[in-house]
């Protein structure tokens, strides 16, 4: 039988993701992807995929679905308040959804987007080489679109190796109403603003606006001087993180769904590292630049990739245990103070309970 | 003509080579040699690359290459297509049959009335000529069209139409385009074309290459 996921409530967007389309920029073909690729990547170690396998990306929690056909799940990112069958379930831990089992995504009291990875990964037919959505020009995902209820998702076939167990986690997610630093590379128009408003952008705290979407976060706060009264200059190649100045001084972070070029000049690029954080903000969150050379946001790169390299696989293999003669797989795991348990595949949530040995 | 092109990093993963600020097909076909140039000495090192009007982005991958040595390689590169500011000879032209006028183009009799001359005297002037691709972008498979005759400009539609149809010829202002997929749009359409533009079933999903050149060519039905 065909493992898949039913979509019994869409939430309010969800829409599956990888790690982007990437080589047709210039045909004008954005890039999409995870708007957290870190947690879209932890996810999937968690289930034994390979990184960038597709998963759902939900945005403001709201998802229910129903499994078809056992599958072992990992949700991340965003902290929402889930439960599967009842059961409440924890970010960055693996769990054995059963068939018929249903799992709800509830709110989510700090970040903006979960990641639901599922062994095997979420199977569509990719697109210009792949899975996931850019809902604006309707290609990728499923249908071109963000998911709807009674919309039927696949699942590849599973990776023998099913893992049980936490794993590192490479940042940390935003705090509450807590304020956001990002580090960025001046340029490449950097020379377009007068110091006061370079000095304005890399010293000032701005509010993330409700008019922010996977295409970018538009930002209030401080006006941003340019040299000569001039914001837009002739069409010019954008990317991850380019922030751009509009006339109203006010800096637009672009993320994955951003159109390939733009006519505002940039004052500053976001580094690679951070660009999760920025996939994770709310409106009303507080988010500050720090300036950082190439020189050292590139050494961070590979400080990073060393340091993934030592840690591609943190979750724990379960342990064979016979009793009365009956091997049993046991593995245990725990999410802050939540023990869980898994017995042949089936996770258990114990509380430990000292026994009086006489 | 221009300075000399400048090599700035776009973050940590990209470098944008700028070649000044203006709208010009001779500076657009310098960006183009250079595409062309990063591709063969270069194609190894590079994830991507964006070219547009006047700089082309070059999107690499930091572990293996750093901005300081990818800007000495790019530097190398811009010196040996210094000579080269003409590429027309060799530039790719692309026709795309056009039935003007009509259902596929319901603004033709507005853009002749703006211009003062008659809907033929529109389209012999729009299939006239060729029209340089500066970029792609907007959408996917959207031309970014250079060289359209100022005497059929045209302002923009002041109520955008929630749907133009795929394939639809278009002017706005100085500029004049196609759309590749039905999209909103304000463009005054003039006629359309039947050949599908952007399909993400071709190896190349855009039938308009950047840097290639577009000539409308008028045929009476879409048959």
């Amino acid at each position: 039988m065909t493992r898949s996921i039913e979509v019994i409530g869409p939430g309010m967007q969800t829409t599956v993701q990888d790690a982007g389309r990437i080589g047709f920029q210039k045909f004008g073909v954005s890039v999409s992807g995870a708007a957290d690729l870190y947690s879209l990547q932890t996810g999937n170690r968690l289930v034994g995929n390979e990184e960038n396998v597709p998963a759902l990306e939900v945005a403001m929690g709201g998802l229910q679905v129903k499994f078809n056909g056992d599958s072992t799940i990992a949700l991340t990112g965003a902290d929402c308040i889930a439960d599967l069958d009842g059961i409440r379930v924890g970010t960055n831990l693996t769990y054995q959804a059963r068939d018929g089992s249903i799992l709800t995504l509830g709110f989510a009291p700090k970040s903006l987007r979960a990641y639901l990875c599922v062994a095997g990964g979420i199977d569509v037919t990719k697109t210009l080489d792949s899975a996931s959505t850019h809902v604006a020009s309707e290609i990728g995902g499923f249908n071109g679109r963000a998911l709807n209820a009674g919309d039927l998702l696949l699942l590849g076939d599973a990776q023998s190796r099913v893992a049980l167990g936490s794993t590192d986690l490479k940042y940390e997610i935003p705090a509450a109403s807590g304020s956001v630093t990002v580090r960025a590379v001046p340029g490449p128009q950097d020379d377009q603003f007068s110091d006061a408003g370079i000095e304005t952008f890399f010293g000032s705290k701005y509010i993330v606006t409700d008019q922010s979407n996977r295409q970018g976060v538009r930002l209030d706060g401080p006006e941003i001087e340019s040299k000569d009264g001039r914001y837009d200059i002739v069409s010019d190649a954008v990317i991850n993180g380019s922030v751009q100045i509009p006339g109203d001084g006010k800096p637009i972070v672009l993320l994955a769904d951003r159109q390939t070029t733009g006519g505002y000049a940039k004052i500053a690029t976001v580094i690679s590292a951070d660009l999760p954080k920025l996939g994770q903000l709310r409106p009303r969150d507080e988010l500050s630049f720090e300036r950082i050379t190439v020189e050292d946001a590139q050494q961070l790169v590979r400080d990073l990739a060393n340091n993934e390299a030592s840690q591609v696989v943190q979750a724990v293999e379960p342990e064979l245990f016979a009793v009365n003669g009956t091997q049993h797989r046991v593995g245990v795991a725990q999410n802050n103070g939540a023990q869980l348990v898994s017995v042949d595949g089936t996770i258990y949530p114990v509380e430990w309970v000292e026994l009086d040995p006489k | 003509m221009t300075d000399s092109p400048k090599i700035l990093p776009a973050g940590d993963s990209a470098a944008l080579v700028e070649f000044g600020e203006v709208i010009d097909p001779d500076v657009n076909s310098r960006v183009y040699a250079l595409f062309d140039s990063v591709e063969k000495s270069l194609g190894d090192k590079v994830i991507e690359m964006i070219p547009t009007y006047r700089s082309l982005l070059v999107v690499y991958n930091p572990i293996e290459i750093t901005f300081g040595e990818m800007s000495d390689q790019i530097g190398g590169l811009l010196d040996g297509i210094q000579g080269e500011s003409d590429s027309s000879a060799t530039r790719e032209i692309i026709e795309l049959p056009v039935v003007y006028g009509g259902e596929d183009g319901p603004d033709l009799d507005h853009v002749a009335e703006h211009a003062g001359i008659s809907p033929q005297e529109v389209i012999d002037i729009h299939s006239g000529t060729g029209y340089l691709v500066y970029m792609l972008g907007f959408a996917p498979g959207f031309p970014y069209l250079g060289g359209l005759d100022e005497r059929i400009a045209c302002p923009r539609l002041t109520t955008p139409r929630v749907k133009v149809p795929a394939g639809s010829v278009g002017i706005a202002e100085s500029q004049t385009g196609v759309y590749p997929n039905a999209s909103p749009g304000g463009w005054q359409l003039i006629g359309r074309t039947a050949v599908p533009l952007f399909d993400v079933q071709r190896e190349n999903p855009s039938l308009i290459k950047p840097g290639a050149e577009v000539r409308f060519v008028t045929v009476d039905s879409h048959d």
